[in-house]
């Protein structure tokens, strides 16, 4: 990591009344990357990214920096917020039927997104419009066009929030749960359809999901999340061939497997803790075999470069990698 | 659309004819017309005369059934203070009773749905604050206390507006803001929680998150979807302001059907009665088949289904 990142996010804080949900989070981007973002549910994954986009509502508090090519995007002005959102970075959402104006033809909203991004109006915004739900695999354009989104299904709702999504072109996609509401076939089309998308197109994707399965599939480098912080981060074949943090193992041996069957599968014990109620030390000890005195008081850093990992009693790194880095 | 369309005419129709007959029996049962119209010390033998005269010693269903048939034939039948058509001695007073309810409507929804609006999209701020109180103090106060109140600031204490009577505009001031508080207050509420709740669809932060400014958001996606559900308030508007319209027109002097209402039921005059109820009827039956059709046909999942 020696250029400069497209996108980085430094302490990262994000409160809502008295409850902080997100406890400094460090995240760089680079141009072009695909960054998975795993961890249970009420972890902080959306909550992260609505927050470097100003989409939170107001009651909650963000602090922190997030920088978008140098630009300062935390608490910015509302016109700096709207230039970067779409254009720079887009945004897909897990629930993607709910995420089209019920009331308004499908055509027309995709027409919008276009014309603010672009200089193309009237018909040329159409043919555009049309391209674009080519490009995402929507059958029958030209008739469904004029269709409301509830004639569309789940995943080609999706499909129709990804053509919107590429309408700015933007250096980064932040794909939220993209695929959580859609069925596995469908499911898998979505990851194909958006690993296609960013070799094609150069952008970077920010993947957010609690199916480390899928970030497998689509990502290059994984950031696990556990209670509001950054736990562990580095390349996927590293966290998944050596995890070093005990969350992140936890997770990996709840991954169903084809040969395994339902009983080999390990569920991480206990629950994850009330946001509003935190241990002093770290939040995941409750839960942790590894845990002793030190995890009981003291929050441990995120430490190390480009691979890092935030627990007093981290696995070693992978051994060829430690060699590499002596090298 | 059309066996949509056709369900809801029928249970028009269905509402109509329970408001009828329950008018009928009601007034038939809660007291004598002959003591009510000729006195308590009328002579046995003219009360005789008189419900012989209208009809009222046949038995109950005779006189339903009669009734009912001459209503779709177009006779509402006669007065019994003067014995002139009903109908024509209720239609008369119509004009004068939609010279306060328009512009009451009028009002309601000029003010109503933009403070509910503005409060909604300043949620939380002390604006948003003044329209709740405001519009709960609108709807809790009985409009009798209201207008009393008004009648004595304006024409009582500064002596600037009439308390009563028609003549110039002025006369319809205070009647029209008193009618027109309860349902500005209604509609401000239901405004601001039907804005409020599309401001928390996911749609509103996909358009924000595609770049759209907050303006455009507003204008586009929220407030297209806000009026929508507001439809069927400005329905029912429509028939709160009519039977607001009974106790004001009594405030004011108002010469309407309201008042005429009043009169004709401490007279027990039944034709007269029995025609307004039917008229006001009507009103609200149709106000609201247009509001459902209205909406049926601007939302387009119900027009889908009306399709296939
Ligand atoms: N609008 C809000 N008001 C109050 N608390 C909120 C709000 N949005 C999120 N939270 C809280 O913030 C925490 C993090 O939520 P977030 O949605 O980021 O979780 P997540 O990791 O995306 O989970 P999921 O996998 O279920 O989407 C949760 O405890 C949640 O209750
Ligand atoms: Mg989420």
């Amino acid at each position: 990591m020696n250029s400069a990142p497209l996108m980085a996010i430094r302490g990262l804080e994000v409160t809502f009344g008295t409850s902080r949900v997100v406890h400094g989070i460090d995240l760089d981007i680079a141009a072009g990357e695909a960054l998975g973002v795993v961890g249970e549910s009420g972890c902080g994954k959306s909550v992260t990214w609505l927050a470097a986009l100003g989409l939170l509502p107001g009651m909650a508090a963000t602090s922190g920096s997030v920088r978008f090519q140098g630009q300062e995007l935390c608490n910015a002005p509302r016109a700096t917020l709207e230039n970067v959102r779409g254009r720079r970075i887009a945004m897909i959402f897990q629930d993607p039927s709910s995420c089209l104006n019920p009331v308004r033809r499908v055509g027309p909203q995709l027409v919008e997104a276009v014309t603010l991004h672009t200089n193309l109006r009237g018909d040329e915004a159409k043919t555009e419009v049309l391209r674009l739900m080519e490009l995402v695999g929507i059958p029958d354009r030209a008739a469904r066009f004029n269709l409301y989104p509830h004639e569309f299904s789940g995943g080609q709702s999706q499909r129709l929030m990804i053509a919107m999504a590429l309408a700015g072109r933007p250096d980064i996609l932040v794909a939220d749960e993209p695929t959580t509401a859609l069925d596995a076939t469908i499911q898998a089309q979505i990851l194909d359809l958006l690993g296609r998308l960013r070799r094609e197109t150069g952008m970077a994707l920010i993947f957010i999901s609690h199916d480390l399965g899928a970030v497998s599939q689509v990502c290059d480098r994984i950031a696990v999340m556990y209670a509001g912080r950054v736990v562990e981060t580095g390349a996927v074949t590293e966290i998944f061939a050596h995890p070093r943090h005990p969350y992140t193992v936890g997770l990996l041996n709840s991954i169903p497997r084809l040969d395994g069957g339902q009983d080999d599968l390990l569920t991480i014990p206990g629950a994850v803790p009330d946001p509003s109620h935190l241990p002093p030390g770290c939040a995941f000890a409750a839960r942790c075999a590894r845990a002793d005195e030190t995890c009981a008081t003291a929050i441990p850093p995120l430490r190390g470069d480009g691979a890092a990992v935030a627990c007093w009693h981290a696995a070693l790194p992978n051994p060829s990698l430690r060699e590499a880095a002596l090298a | 659309m059309m066996s949509f369309a056709l369900t809801r005419l029928l249970r028009a129709f269905a509402t109509l004819m329970l408001v009828i007959t329950f008018a009928f029996s009601i007034l038939r049962l809660s007291g004598d017309p002959a003591i009510a119209v000729l006195g308590p010390m009328a002579p046995a033998a003219a009360l005789n005369a008189f419900r012989e005269a209208w009809g009222l010693t046949e038995p109950f269903w005779v006189q339903y059934s009669k009734y009912v048939l001459s209503i779709f034939a177009g006779d509402f039948g006669d007065s019994m203070r003067d014995g002139l058509p009903a109908l024509p001695l209720v239609l008369e007073r119509v004009p004068a009773t939609l010279s306060l309810t328009i512009p009451s409507l009028i009002l309601t929804l000029t003010i109503g749905i933009p403070a509910g609006i503005v409060a909604a999209l300043h949620r939380n701020s002390l604006l948003d604050r003044t329209v709740i109180l405001a519009a709960v103090a609108g709807f809790t106060v009985p409009s009798f206390v209201v207008g009393l109140v008004l009648v004595l600031i304006f024409s009582v204490t500064l002596g600037v507006l009439p308390s009563g009577g028609q003549g110039s505009w002025l006369h319809g001031v205070l009647p029209i803001i008193t009618m027109s508080t309860v349902s500005i207050g209604l509609v401000a509420r239901y405004s601001r929680s039907a804005m409020l709740e599309v401001l928390n669809a996911p749609y509103i932060r996909a358009a924000s998150a595609k770049g759209l400014k907050w303006r455009d958001v507003i204008r586009l996606h929220a407030l297209p979807n806000a009026i929508l559900p507001l439809l069927t308030i400005i329905g029912l508007m429509v028939g709160s302001l009519i039977a607001g319209s009974v106790v004001v027109e009594s405030i004011f002097s108002w010469p309407g059907m309201g008042r005429l209402l009043i009169i004709s039921v401490a007279a027990r005059d039944l034709a007269v009665v029995q025609c307004i109820l039917i008229l006001i009827t009507v009103l609200m039956v149709c106000a609201n088949l247009t509001v459902d059709l209205l909406q049926a046909w601007l939302d387009p999942k119900s027009r889908n289904k009306a399709h296939a």
